[in-house]
């Protein structure tokens, strides 16, 4: 019964696509729960590319906005343990899905001429930012957006030098009008 | 009524039930054992070591299915224990460890005996909690026990500030469903999606080629009756993890014994050729999977597990149910006799059958015995027939623990308690007493190695302290000899630190500890010294049995390698591992 007729099939091996994710996570605003979530990433080998946190209207109850880059399956898993957290209530990766997200900088400019001064002026006025904060060598600058948004104009900014930025890190929200099947 | 935090503690134990509690007391934990002496109701029992009380913890959960519990002080009370709760989570064992601390307002001061343990064991608890208040502590201690044994259970960490302890409340110990509502975000599932278990059932009965793998999920859940049914209603050959020894009986015909790196020959080929693979609360391992690509690598695969995290982890799996493994089965069988529990190519399945059978005959599970030198496998079947196949078999970790695996027969759950996914020497003495514990109308056999063994010997006098007659067989083969087998195998013999050829004389050492010691040196001495110790029932029993030193464990899959590369129980490779996949 035993015969030789060809050579082993291989089973599929799990390979995703390494991409940036952006998870959402409803969790209870309970000590350590950050630390609990943070462990859980940090455990698969991945880095928190970006991470933000606020209270919700409900009380007791906070979003969280995760940006990693990772492997599909590997973030699939990560969801999965992330739902698992006894203080998670809604763990859900959007990446796929539609949905708004936004980030907030502040970025300080070096802006000693008024030629630079008036340059970075209608760089601002274009990408709807504000200017927060004036000195005779700087400006501060407050602009809010999508990724593209934000890359787009740091990167006009550039040559001007910037001297200080921060970010807030992506607060991200699915759309409604949207027929969608997952489930928390 | 206005009581201590301390007596809020107890009085929340004792309504969960708690019988008994293994630890040892220090300055942060004082009050709670003040506490437990004033109401004298809940059996306490004091080890010698933390890591101990939590190994004992989880043989008593292991042995009974319930919360086991262990209480330590702050400090170097609670890191003693740390490897013991790592050893709960890896194999999902309930336990509740209760850790004292230093007041409140001394947190994050290094004060004295101050260690962040919760920081600590946050990736290896499945939920662990710091109390800040008396009003909230006794939620709190009902929420670690519903989390401990609900869904995947796992071991479930309780800090104490002694303050909180001391602190006055007539806080009322929250009921059940208030527990349940007060953890929003913890929903364990058990239902299993339908769709998928009808699935699964039309795969089953279309199935030429099925085999049940059966992980230590099925023992949580007790579903050896509906395993039972499953493998005879549908023919299915059964194959079981180290967890999952005991789901289904391996005095069973349809008994394929255990799978994986010491699998027997034929669950390990039955696996490797199956065209539907039956995956019941089991994760499948690296110890079990071998070389991921080759594992099963014709089968349809279904997932049954309590954990949806378990689920296509290591291995893409075509039907995942997430459900309580009892439920789920219980629901796939209602839907197999709804369509008349047909086998659709019973020929084909009956071939199988056949086939299952030639390679039980080709290698079975065999080693030379000698009438010069004690063979360790001969130890193992000795137990075996002296205790009828009856005991709870509690293995060290090492070839002695593979032995044990491989030359008792398990037919019943929580029969064989092994320290499985971390693999802890040193696990199976205190294990072995929390068993007994647990259980005292059975008997307890630790088999344990000389390396492993002297881990944490120090609990015989535990033992003897309490009465427990629990019964430890060395298998002393002065090697820390698994690592010597892997030296021998692929470091081309280089010993490197594997002698353990200077360790106490364990006959004086039992005597010296209040227990009763035996040794046997030649074959024939196998079965007097067990039955003289079968006859001793108030104390423990150290048995030091001198084997055969350099002895192996086989057959063996050689880590991160397939099926295919089985060296068999001669030490050769297999002569049709060419050929093993293509069954037909
Ligand atoms: C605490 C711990 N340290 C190290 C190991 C690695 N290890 C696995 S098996 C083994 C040898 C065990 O020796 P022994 O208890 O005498 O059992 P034997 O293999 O000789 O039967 C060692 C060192 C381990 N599993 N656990
Ligand atoms: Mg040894």
């Amino acid at each position: 019964m035993v015969t030789v007729t060809k050579g082993p099939k291989l089973r599929q091996t799990r390979k995703g696509q390494v991409r940036k994710h952006i998870i959402n996570v409803l969790v209870r605003n309970e000590i350590g729960v950050l630390a609990r979530i943070a462990t859980l990433i940090a455990g698969k080998g991945y880095n928190i590319e970006s991470l933000s946190v606020g209270e919700t209207h409900e009380k007791g109850v906070s979003r969280m906005t995760i940006e990693v880059i990772g492997d599909d399956i590997v973030i699939d898993q990560v969801v999965k343990q992330l739902r698992k957290l006894i203080d998670t209530l809604k763990v859900r990766d959007i990446t796929d899905v539609p949905h708004v997200e936004r980030e907030l900088v502040l970025v300080k400019v070096h802006t000693p001429t008024a030629r630079a001064r008036d340059e970075v002026l209608r760089i601002v006025e274009i990408f709807r930012g504000k200017i927060v904060d004036v000195s005779p060598e700087t400006y501060t600058i407050e602009v809010t957006g999508d990724e593209d948004k934000i890359n787009a104009i740091l990167e006009l900014l550039k040559p001007f030098g910037i001297k200080e930025m921060a970010r807030t890190g992506k607060v991200a929200m699915k759309r409604e009008l949207f027929v969608d099947e997952g489930q928390d | 009524m206005s009581r201590k935090g301390a007596d809020i503690v107890i009085e929340t134990l004792k309504e969960e039930g708690v019988e008994v509690i293994f630890g040892l007391p220090g300055g942060a934990i004082m009050e709670v054992y003040d506490a437990l002496y004033r109401d004298g109701s809940i059996k306490h029992i004091l080890v010698r070591h933390e890591q101990g009380a939590g190994h004992m913890a989880e043989g008593y959960a292991r042995a009974t299915g319930k919360v086991g519990v262990a209480m330590t002080t702050s400090g170097p009370g609670a890191t003693n224990i740390v490897t013991a709760i790592a050893d709960a989570y890896m194999d999902s064992v309930p336990i509740v460890v209760i850790t004292g601390q230093v007041p409140t307002h001394l947190i994050g001061n290094d004060a004295f005996q101050e260690v962040d343990i919760v920081g600590i064991t946050r990736p290896i608890t499945k939920h662990n909690f710091l109390v800040r208040s008396v009003e909230e502590l006794p939620l709190v201690i009902r929420q670690a026990f519903y989390i401990a044994r609900t869904g995947r259970p796992g071991p479930v960490l309780v800090d104490l500030p002694k303050d909180v302890t001391q602190q006055l409340s007539d806080v009322s110990i929250p009921s059940e469903e208030e527990v349940k509502n007060s953890l929003p975000g913890y929903r364990p599932h058990v239902e299993g999606n339908p769709q998928q278990i009808k699935k699964a059932a039309e795969l089953i009965m279309s199935a030429k080629k099925p085999v049940l793998y059966v992980g230590g999920g099925a023992v949580n859940a007790e579903a050896q009756e509906e395993l039972i049914e499953l493998a005879e209603m549908m023919r299915i050959p059964v194959t079981t993890t180290t967890q999952g020894k005991g789901a289904f009986p391996e005095t069973h015909p349809l008994s394929l014994r255990m799978l994986g790196m010491h699998g027997t020959y034929y669950a390990n080929m039955a696996v490797y050729n199956c065209d539907l693979l039956i995956a019941v609360g089991a994760r499948f391992d690296d110890r079990v999977t071998g070389k991921v690509d080759e594992f099963a690598p014709e089968a349809k695969i279904i997932h049954i597990d309590i954990d949806p995290a378990s689920i296509s982890k290591n291995i893409v799996v075509d039907v995942p149910i997430v459900g309580d493994v009892k439920i789920v089965l219980r629901k796939l069988l209602e839907e197999l006799k709804k369509r008349g529990g047909k086998i659709l190519y019973p020929e084909d399945r009956e071939k199988w059958l056949e086939q299952i059978e030639k390679w039980k005959k080709l290698h079975p599970l065999t080693y030379r015995n000698s009438s010069e030198v004690i063979k360790p496998q001969y130890v193992i079947e000795q137990i075996y027939e002296v205790t009828k196949g009856d005991a709870i078999i509690v293995p060290g970790v090492g070839q002695h623990q593979m032995w044990a695996a491989m030359f008792y027969k398990y037919s019943f759950p929580r029969q064989f308690l092994s320290s499985g996914g971390l693999g802890t020497m040193g696990y199976g003495l205190p294990a072995g007493i929390g068993a007994k514990v647990g259980r005292p109308e059975k008997e307890v056999f630790v088999i344990d190695g000389d390396g492993s063994f002297v881990m944490t010997m120090q609990e015989v006098i535990t033992a003897v302290q309490y009465k427990i007659p629990v019964k430890v067989a060395i298998i002393n083969n002065a090697y820390l000899g698994m690592v010597r087998q892997w030296q021998e195998f692929f470091y081309e013999g280089r010993y490197s630190e594997v002698d353990l050829s200077v360790q106490p004389d364990f006959v004086k050492l039992a005597e010296a500890m209040g227990a009763v010691g035996f040794r046997a040196e030649k074959p024939k001495e196998v079965r007097e010294v067990l039955e003289e110790a079968m006859k001793i029932e108030d104390r423990p029993v150290i048995l030091d049995f001198v084997v055969d030193k350099e002895e192996n464990v086989l057959p063996m899959v050689p880590p991160g390698k397939s099926y295919r590369d089985m060296i068999l129980e001669d030490g050769k490779g297999s002569s049709d591992a060419e050929t093993m996949y293509l069954v037909g």
